[in-house]
């Protein structure tokens, strides 16, 4: 929220950062596409959604800062997390429970955000990327996959960090193959597996579980 | 995702009267414990429930409890928490096959009753073909892409039965708690797995408005061992091959008696009677091994593509046998 408050959109696309650039581009072009195709106006789209969906209000306590939002029932908690609460940081990869970029952790447990409705994390805690990183410092696991190149493209990586933080809290210095059966669940497509199961074994023996 | 209401229930009662409900009103309803395959259901359309039943705060549905010789498991426990509870000291093969499923953000969050009454992961009824999985009249896999389709129990469909957990329960001589309109009913693994001969449309006796809410099992003799062995094409996130679920009582080194049933290879949890009858006064010497696995698929039945799983299936059940032997 507090970031899209701030962007100007008069402002030449040169002068602004590439992910505020990115991201109004790309809501320009999907409503300019996207509504003629179905031969309905946005206007008519809208009122259509909002009359026939039920809404329910929750409560979500995400980072340590609490939030009561009214969702639609059919929201995931991936869509709520990025689309209501601003936090861009969890990725949507394959939507379906296959690929992990959108692990986060709730009540102290990695899920998949994407098959989770937000309806059903009415009360949970969960910490997304964004919370990882306290007072300007990484956290020892961020720490260590800049140090071993974890990210290539970066797409997996929010998700990468997740299940290796919710590893490391209950297991403080994990063996390689330890961090491998925690991370079956986080594909990588640039399949850069060595330099992340490295950054988390790393992470382990540097904090001894301060993760 | 298409429009659906979520209705929250704290009971079982309450759970069946909702869906009574809403489907006096008309409503297609789907009940939810984890929900991980549901979601993408309704993502690409292949359910298309209107209410969605979600179980996740009803009281005391994932307990284990212990009376009289059985040990019933409420079938909202997460695999995670299956696979990592009491009953896998003494019923190893449950904890191991809970251990099998997906990865651990799916373990994290799906049920025992889920994964027990997933639908078909067949590439057909996955990807909306009206088959008779949904409610058409054919079965593609018949003349199509059949790599991964049954070779027991076949006919109409060949689907094959996707959950780990199922075999290990029926080896492990479940029954099966199923909720509804009339009450609880405790079911025999015979009559709750319903053979595409008997109904090609479902996998389960469970009738709309029903909901499977545990499992009831003998506690194992002292003397009882038990294996998974789940073969995948790759590592880790997917389904079996073939697995195979082995709970065996030894006096000695002699079998006394002998429970082996097959995933991923039939359209319901398949036990192996033929195999069990010949195991049982043997000692699980290299050629009696050798011989229960071929004896396994003397009735398999392939179709043209998936005759990998034949050989694949005789090398599970004697690797599942020796595990057993060395302990």
């Amino acid at each position: 929220m507090g970031d899209k408050s701030k962007t100007d959109t008069s402002l030449n696309p040169k002068q602004r950062s590439r992910r505020e650039f990115l991201e109004n581009a790309g809501t320009t072009a999907a409503v300019a596409t996207a509504v003629p195709v179905l031969g309905i106006s946005a206007a008519q789209a809208q009122s259509d959604t909002q009359s026939t969906v039920s809404k329910t209000t929750i409560q979500l306590t995400v980072n340590g800062s609490r939030h009561s939002v009214d969702v639609e029932d059919r929201w995931t908690l991936v869509e709520v997390l990025r689309d209501q609460l601003d936090l861009t940081g969890t990725k949507i990869g394959c939507d379906r429970s296959e690929c992990g970029a959108c692990t986060v952790i709730m009540n102290g447990k990695p899920v998949y955000s994407c098959s989770q409705l937000a309806v059903w994390a009415d009360g949970a805690q969960v910490t997304t990327v964004e919370g990882l990183a306290s007072g300007g410092q990484l956290s020892p696991v961020q720490q260590a996959f800049v140090e071993n190149n974890g990210p290539q493209c970066g797409f997996c990586t929010p998700g990468q960090l997740m299940t290796a933080t919710a590893l490391l809290s209950n297991n403080a210095t994990p063996n390689a193959d330890e961090v491998k059966q925690a991370l079956v669940g986080n594909l990588c497509r640039c399949s850069n597996y060595n330099a992340i199961v490295e950054a988390v074994v790393m992470a382990g023996e540097r904090s001894g579980g301060a993760a | 995702m298409k429009a659906f209401s979520n209705i929250n229930v704290s009971s079982i009662d309450e759970a069946v009267s909702a869906a009574a409900r809403a489907r006096s009103n008309g409503q297609s309803v789907a009940f939810s414990g984890g929900g991980t395959d549901l979601l993408q259901q309704l993502k690409d359309g292949t359910d298309k429930s209107d209410v969605i039943i979600n179980l996740r705060n009803v009281d005391g549905a994932k307990e284990i409890s212990s009376a009289n010789g059985t040990t019933r498991i409420g079938g909202l426990i997460t695999l995670e928490e299956l696979s990592n509870s009491d009953v896998g000291d003494v019923s190893y093969v449950l904890a191991q096959a809970a251990a099998s499923v997906g990865t651990p953000q799916i373990r994290n969050v799906a049920t025992l009753s889920g994964n027990v009454t997933q639908r078909p992961w067949c590439w057909y009824y996955r990807n909306g073909f009206n088959c008779y999985k949904a409610g058409g009249d054919e079965c593609f896999s018949v003349t199509g892409e059949n790599q991964q389709h049954a070779i027991y129990g076949g006919g109409p469909s060949f689907i094959v039965h996707p959950s780990d957990v199922a075999p290990a329960l029926v080896a492990l001589g479940a029954s099966f708690i199923v909720a509804g309109p009339d009450g609880e009913s405790n079911v025999s693994a015979d009559e709750f797995f319903v053979m595409p001969s008997q109904d090609p449309a479902k996998e389960n006796s469970l009738a709309s408005g029903e909901l499977l809410v545990g499992v009831s099992l003998p506690t194992p003799r002292a003397s009882s061992v038990s294996h998974y062995h789940k073969i995948m094409d790759r590592e880790a996130w997917t389904h079996a091959e073939v697995s195979v679920a082995a709970v065996l009582t030894m006096n000695g080194e002699i079998v006394e008696s002998a429970s082996i049933v097959l995933g991923g290879v039939a359209t319901v949890p398949w036990k192996l009677t033929e195999v069990e009858n010949y195991l049982v006064g043997r000692q699980l010497s290299a050629d009696v091994v050798t011989m229960a696995g071929q004896m396994a698929v003397s009735s398999a039945r392939p179709l043209a593509k998936n005759g990998h799983k034949i050989p694949m299936t005789a090398a599970a059940v004697e690797r599942t046998l020796l595990a057993l032997v060395n302990g």
